[in-house]
């Protein structure tokens, strides 16, 4: 800091002061504004006690099924060569710049029960009904969460040192042995890296959230759907429960850490 | 029994073309420079590359042969693999490492271990079975491997560059417990090594291997004494020439000519070792039948010796004492007289 010449210009260090008070400023804002003294109270109402639960059985949910279908999509995008692989990459990855809420409308027209594309046969067959559901909660997150755990495996899979898995099949394990006994536990960083970013998207999940699945307290209504509810009637649970989030994005940082940060203090 | 194999691969810039053969018992060493496809061919006897023609029998069994679409896939042979860097799995200790094969073929956990131990105990780190791999030096490392690639009982074993991951220091000594490890293994052996030392001391056969095609094979010493290529003069250190033979000299491609002690006819190899090769700052006259002008051109410093690359129409490299050195006033540039006996020379066909 103290070296001439080869430091930052100053206009850049005030710009980015400026940055970082844009970032912090709010969060001192929703500190601030806090009512600590209800702080129990209010979190104990049915309502933000029905909102916790569902975000988290659904958060939950949305990261076993993007684990469940992610990883073999990641195994297949980073080790099967096919004719649009690159395409079906760029398919996958959409829903993390999708706008959410365009992704609820799609959801709808592809499940809703009166004019989505499956949405009649899933009911006829099956009796499922996932628009204004739980089930169609953990859809709406499950569709913007998965990508997160598809790039992270996708990337750990492919910086592996794949002669471990030839070590392996030499030593005569097949190639469902090798994945289970050497491949899941040499990207494991990258699977429970994936894992903890799908949650923090699945649990943070509003737009496709309310466009599909809408705002049914103890059916759909997950805690940010609480929040802006909360908003016009109760602020002070409204900031509360984004206190809590605010917690949980933290404590997601926090066990990340040593991924995100650690690699760029040393420059990988 | 042992290894049979005819390889056909055709892999980027590689196209590898080779016929290997191991005994049971037989270490055979595969020597070549970086890129002629020693590791391409052990990836083929493990099954780890499919061949594109050919045949490989191991004890018997074709498990690779495209004509009869027959192909064994790598976890069916019967292969023990020791991976250049060893490859131990880091999130298993030593005791499941080694224990991973038999696991894999479906030996019950605690029969697996035993058997296991038992290994570990036979390459003496039973006392480290508990610990992660990447607790282990780099001797301890390459005994881990070995002992998994051998749990599995393989007919046959492959090792590629099993000692060029490890220091020095250590390396004399583990070259010889590794051969000791490798006499009590029955089965055939390839050793992938670009180490002379590494395959005089390990292997009973040599095959050169060079631009994916055998440059030279044959027993060891057999292919020390009498090279075929410069990649195996400039290995083994001896000056080798290439000329045309008549009564009693060799007319070389620059015109020179080479006395020798016997009469020789036709193409041949001419190998001078180094030590062979006196040199002087006058023309000498002596018993030495062959003497040739040239100009020093690099020096080497090996022990106490020195070796003396003299650039002229016979292109040597001479070794002497580095009191020579001192004497004689030998440095770049300098134009000496280098001789040699007839009787120091080694003449083969081409």
């Amino acid at each position: 800091m103290t070296r001439r010449g080869r430091g930052v210009p100053l206009f850049a260090v005030l710009l980015a002061v400026v940055a970082v008070a844009f970032f912090v400023l709010p969060l001192i804002a929703l500190l601030q504004r806090a009512p600590w003294g209800e702080f129990w109270h209010d979190l104990s109402q049915p309502a933000a006690r029905d909102a916790m639960k569902l975000s988290l059985v659904c958060s939950l949910w949305a990261t076993a099924l993007s684990i469940v279908f992610g990883v073999p999509l990641a195994y297949v995008l980073a080790r099967q060569e096919f004719p649009g692989r690159a395409l079906v990459r760029a398919l996958v990855v959409l829903p993390m710049v999708l706008p959410p809420v365009v992704g609820g409308v799609a959801l709808l027209y592809a499940f809703s029960v009166n004019n989505g594309i499956l949405g009649g046969w899933l009911l006829d067959t099956f009796g499922i009904q996932l628009t204004f559901s739980t089930a169609g909660a953990v859809l709406a997150e499950t569709f913007v969460a998965m990508p997160f755990l598809v790039i992270t495996v996708e990337a750990g899979l492919r910086s592996m040192d794949r002669r471990y898995e030839d070590a392996a099949a030499s030593l005569g394990a097949n190639r469902w042995t090798v994945f289970r006994r050497v491949t899941v536990p040499l990207i494991w960083p990258s699977l429970f890296a994936g894992a903890a970013l799908a949650w923090a998207r699945a649990l943070g999940e509003f737009g496709a959230t309310i466009t599909f699945a809408g705002n049914i307290q103890g059916r759909t209504q997950t805690m940010p759907l609480a929040v802006y509810l909360f908003l016009e009637t109760q602020q002070g649970t409204a900031i509360i429960l984004s206190l809590v989030l605010l917690a949980v994005s933290v404590i997601v940082l926090v066990l990340l850490r040593d991924r995100w940060f650690g690699a760029a203090q040393h420059g990988a | 029994m042992g290894l049979d194999a005819t390889i056909e691969v055709q892999l980027g810039t590689l196209d590898l073309h080779v016929a290997l053969h191991a005994s049971e018992g037989e270490t055979v060493a595969v020597l070549g420079p970086n890129g002629a496809g020693k590791t391409t061919l052990l990836r083929t006897l493990a099954g780890l590359v499919p061949i594109d023609g050919g045949r490989i029998v191991v004890d018997g069994q074709t498990v690779d042969e495209p004509a009869a679409r027959c192909f064994v896939v790598p976890e069916r042979r019967s292969v023990g693999v020791v991976f250049q860097n060893y490859l131990l799995f880091p999130h298993l200790n030593v005791l499941d490492n080694v224990a991973f094969g038999l696991r894999s073929r479906h030996v019950t956990r605690s029969e697996s271990r035993r058997r296991a131990l038992e290994w570990l105990e036979r390459v003496g780190l039973a006392d480290r079975a508990a610990v992660k791999p990447a607790e282990l030096s780099g001797g301890q490392q390459q005994r881990v491997a070995l002992a998994r690639a051998l749990a599995i009982e393989p007919h046959l074993l492959l090792l590629d560059e099993p000692l060029a991951a490890l220091d020095v220091g250590t390396r004399i000594e583990l070259r010889r417990e590794l051969r000791t490890h490798l006499a009590s293994f029955p089965g055939a052996r390839v050793l992938v090594t670009h180490d002379l030392l590494d395959a005089v001391a390990l292997a009973d056969r040599l095959v050169v291997l060079e631009e994916g095609r055998v440059a030279q094979e044959g027993p060891v010493a057999e292919v020390s004494a009498r090279p075929r290529s410069r990649y195996v003069a400039d290995l083994v250190g001896v000056n080798l020439l290439q000329g045309t033979g008549r009564e009693h000299s060799v007319e070389l491609a620059s015109g020179a000519v080479v006395v020798t002690a016997e009469p020789v006819d036709g193409p041949v190899y001419v190998a001078i070792p180094p030590q062979a090769v006196s040199l002087h700052r006058n023309q000498p006259e002596g018993s030495a039948r062959n003497v040739w002008s040239g100009r020093i051109q690099g020096t080497d410093l090996l022990g106490d010796r020195v070796r003396v690359h003299v650039e002229g129409l016979v292109p040597l490299v001479a070794e002497v004492t580095t009191g020579a050195v001192s004497e004689l006033g030998l440095a770049d540039d300098v134009e000496v007289w280098a001789s040699v006996k007839a009787t120091e020379l080694t003449i083969y066909p081409t």
